[in-house]
């Protein structure tokens, strides 16, 4: 065998997604990650309202005009339903965490029930917003 | 004597092995998941109130209560670890090149304890002016 004298040995890759059919596992999966970080963006939000709330009125109130414009709740709806579906894959995971669950057909099942229960939450939270006003 | 070792000695030089922090990460990464399933449907529950007037006093009214108070900082202390630990995994995978993977980590580190610690002051700053 001929000696290595890299640092760092050439391992054999695992295949890139690329090759891969989708399915719903491995985009529920992809979207846990990107619903993450969506709502890591969303926190500088959050801290924003906060720190004017504390420090600022002036900047409270505009604030919420912004987010009362149509691209303010599409982001506030985008955000909340980001939220639903992290959450729920959560849920999945701390599940999963307990040994259970990890047969391909549940899988898929528990996959298609983030996304329902993901969706309806997000919907029964803007009715709530709604009707209540 | 000391002990044998299965490594040969060139494995023994190249690698330090895991940095240990492995399992602390994990438990981490759960437990604030965990305390935040509770505590974020307390959250948007009580936003959903503030969102139909959302006017400043209305803040100022419900952090004026402790446990809303303290419950928000508890909150924002898990999200913003939860998140720390969320990001550093994302950049641990993606970022092969190390300095670059080096500046994203202390980035993220410190981005996210910025963020967490300005939004705790402005609770509590909140909650204090109803004390005085």
């Amino acid at each position: 065998m001929k000696p290595n004298t890299d640092s760092k040995p050439q391992r054999p890759l695992s295949p890139h997604i690329g090759i891969y059919k989708w399915q719903i596992t491995m985009m529920v999966s992809i979207l846990h990650r990107a619903t993450g970080l969506a709502l890591v963006a969303g926190t500088v939000l959050l801290v924003g309202w906060l720190w004017a709330a504390a420090y600022s009125a002036d900047c409270f109130i505009h604030i919420n005009h912004l987010l009362n414009t149509i691209v303010g709740r599409l982001l506030l709806f985008g955000w909340s339903l980001a939220f639903y579906l992290h959450f729920c894959n959560g849920i999945r995971h701390l599940f999963w965490d307990t040994g259970r669950g990890f047969e391909k057909h549940t899988a898929d099942k528990t996959a298609w029930a983030v996304l329902l229960f993901g969706s309806v939450l997000t919907l029964i939270t803007w009715y709530a917003v709604l009707v209540l006003r | 004597m000391k002990k044998e070792s299965m490594q040969s000695t060139l494995k023994i030089v190249r690698g330090l092995g895991s940095a240990r922090e492995g399992t602390s990460h994990f438990i981490g990464q759960r437990v604030t998941a965990l305390v935040m399933i509770p505590l974020t449907l307390w959250f948007i529950t009580s936003l959903i109130r503030i969102a139909l007037s959302p006017e400043i006093h209305i803040v100022h009214h419900w952090l004026a209560s402790g446990i809303n108070a303290s419950l928000l900082v508890f909150l924002l202390v898990a999200l913003f670890y939860h998140a720390k630990l969320g990001v550093q995994v994302i950049i641990e995978d993606y970022i092969h090149c190390s300095c670059l993977k080096i500046a994203a980590l202390l980035a993220n580190f410190l981005a996210m304890s910025g963020l967490g610690l300005v939004s705790v002051l402005a609770v509590i700053k909140i909650h204090l002016i109803h004390l005085v």
